[in-house]
């Protein structure tokens, strides 16, 4: 047993062991879960997928004379702006009014943390203590006075994978399906992915220190649609659709590295978001949660196209191999979340901890353990 | 030497001669299946890689060209912008020759002799650098 105090002091000194989540199955086996649990501070996640649920709120300061923005665009790009005067909110799947699905809010994103120019068009109705109507200007991350990621809802636990059952290719946010379950795409990081290595939430919940497009960040809430009573395996894993995370940064501090716009052909805008989180390895339940493999983790499929309900359900061992057999046929299999860097971001923070620049924090309240998806009703309005 | 990727077009209900071993015979190339989709009863295309010298493969696409079968040359070719490749996978979700594959180290791996110039990719791509190029 150890404290997240005890395992700080020892990355204060520079004596932290820390280890990648996909390292940490290798020195697990070698070790056996006990002793890995005491020679291992920290197991360093990570994952760089598309997360659409992502934006930036910004507040550019005061002209003069003052105006209360009303409808506010960047690159063309709406913000919205139903806050005070000049805070705005800028999201990722927005799309730009004059080129359509070509750029949208995901660009302005990196844009922004790229640190380029971006223009500001911004309109009022004025008032007595607003008297400005009309304003255009240029602005970036460091002209303006805050400016900060929020995202409502990154690293799904689990994510099913996807396909098509229909005599056409459709376009999707899961990438281009092939008609006939032509082919099959999924999104995940899998054994280094943050909430599939601490499936209960027993260290990530609110408060939790992050990595965050190259940035510090935070836990800050549950995600929308967390779903913690998702069915789970034997080993504690979701089976699907499970827990989420919001997530806060300071965009000044992130790289274009971890932050980068995706088109998704016919479908829209979405954002490429890194995000890393360390758990702390408090006992050996931890440690054997983050020794968790691919070929334990289990997802089901979905059909894009809505017609059909598929009852299979694949390893992420099976789906990163290439090719599944799935009705009969050898269907090939592509992923749509980058392993690579997701790898990249777990081993920048390792050396980020073992570096002593990184300390972890506890979570000052657990994530939820229950809740309930609701359903968007049709209901009649009175 | 000369080497040509062609995309041929058999005509419905072709009954032609046996043109692949015909090439093979008579001139001396070697014909490479690339992709093949025929049947009796439709229209079929084959996509191959023609290599031998000048003068054979010139004769051998000419000699296509006296049958009834159309042929198309390649003349452009895909090129990815590598340095800004994330290896998300995207496009090997469409790929229908395996010319885009992730390797076991989940990199992007693209073998040009296996492309078929379909570019599907080029649309797939989410961060819009597969072009074409002439
Ligand atoms: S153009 Fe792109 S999708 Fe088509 S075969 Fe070549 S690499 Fe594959
Ligand atoms: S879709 Fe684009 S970014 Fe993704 S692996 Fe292919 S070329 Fe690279």
């Amino acid at each position: 047993m150890k404290t997240v105090a005890e395992i700080n002091e020892r990355i204060k000194n520079g004596r932290a062991v820390v280890a990648t989540a996909e390292e940490i199955i290798e020195i697990a086996e070698e070790q056996g879960y006990r002793k890995a649990a005491e020679m291992v501070d920290v197991v360093t996640t990570g994952t760089f997928g598309p997360m659409c649920s992502s934006g930036v709120f910004i507040n550019f300061g005061h002209s003069d004379p003052p105006i209360k923005m009303q409808r506010v665009t960047l690159n063309d790009v709406p913000a919205y702006a139903g806050l005070a005067a000049v805070d705005a909110y800028i999201g990722a799947t927005e799309l730009s009014t004059t080129r359509g699905m070509e750029y949208g809010g995901g660009h302005v994103i990196e844009e922004l943390v790229a640190g380029r120019d971006v223009r500001l068009h911004a309109e009022a109705h004025g008032t007595d203590c607003y008297p400005r109507k009309e304003i255009d200007t240029t602005i970036n991350k460091y002209n303006v006075n805050q400016i900060y990621m929020y995202n409502p809802r990154n690293a799904y636990q689990n994510y099913p994978a996807a396909t098509n059952s229909t005599k056409r290719t459709i376009h999707t946010y899961m990438g281009t399906l092939l008609p006939e379950f032509g082919n099959i795409t999924y999104s995940t990081s899998g054994e280094l992915s943050p909430l599939l290595n601490d499936p209960y939430y027993r260290t990530i919940g609110l408060g939790t220190s992050i990595f965050l497009g190259g940035a510090r960040g935070y836990v800050t809430w549950q995600g929308t649609q967390h779903n913690p009573g998702q069915k789970r395996a034997e080993n504690g894993v979701p089976v699907s659709l499970s827990g989420t995370l919001a997530v806060s940064g300071d965009l000044r501090e992130m790289s274009t590295r971890y932050i980068k716009a995706a088109i998704y052909d016919k479908y829209g805008i979405s954002l490429f978001v890194g995000i890393g989180i360390p758990i702390p390895i408090i006992d050996e339940e931890m440690l054997a949660f983050t020794a968790v493999r691919n070929s334990g983790i289990i997802t089901s499929i979905a059909d894009k196209s809505g017609n059909v309900r598929l009852d299979e359900t694949f390893t992420y061992e099976q789906l990163q191999s290439g090719s599944v057999e799935f009705r009969g046929k050898k269907v090939k299999t592509a992923p749509l979340s980058s392993i690579g860097r997701a790898r990249e971001i777990a081993g920048v923070l390792k050396e980020w901890i073992e570096g002593g620049r990184f300390l972890l924090t506890e979570a000052v309240e657990p994530l939820p353990m229950e809740n309930k998806i609701n359903k968007l009703e049709i209901r009649g309005i009175v | 030497m000369k080497k040509v990727k062609v995309k041929l077009h058999f005509p419905r209900k072709w009954l032609g001669r046996p043109l692949i071993s015909e090439l093979i015979t008579k001139y001396g190339i070697v014909f490479n299946i690339l992709h093949a989709d025929i049947s009796y009863d439709s229209e079929g295309t084959l996509i191959a890689e023609i290599s031998g010298d000048d003068d054979s493969v010139n004769n051998a696409l000419a000699y296509i060209d006296s049958v009834d079968v159309k042929y198309k040359l390649y003349n452009k070719s895909i090129i990815i912008r590598e340095e800004e490749c994330i290896d998300c996978g995207a496009c090997t979700a469409v790929c229908p020759s395996e010319a885009l594959t992730m390797d076991s180290n989940n990199k992007l791996r693209f073998d040009k002799e296996k492309c078929l110039v379909c570019e599907l990719c080029i649309k797939a791509c989410p961060l819009k650098i597969i072009s074409t190029e002439f």
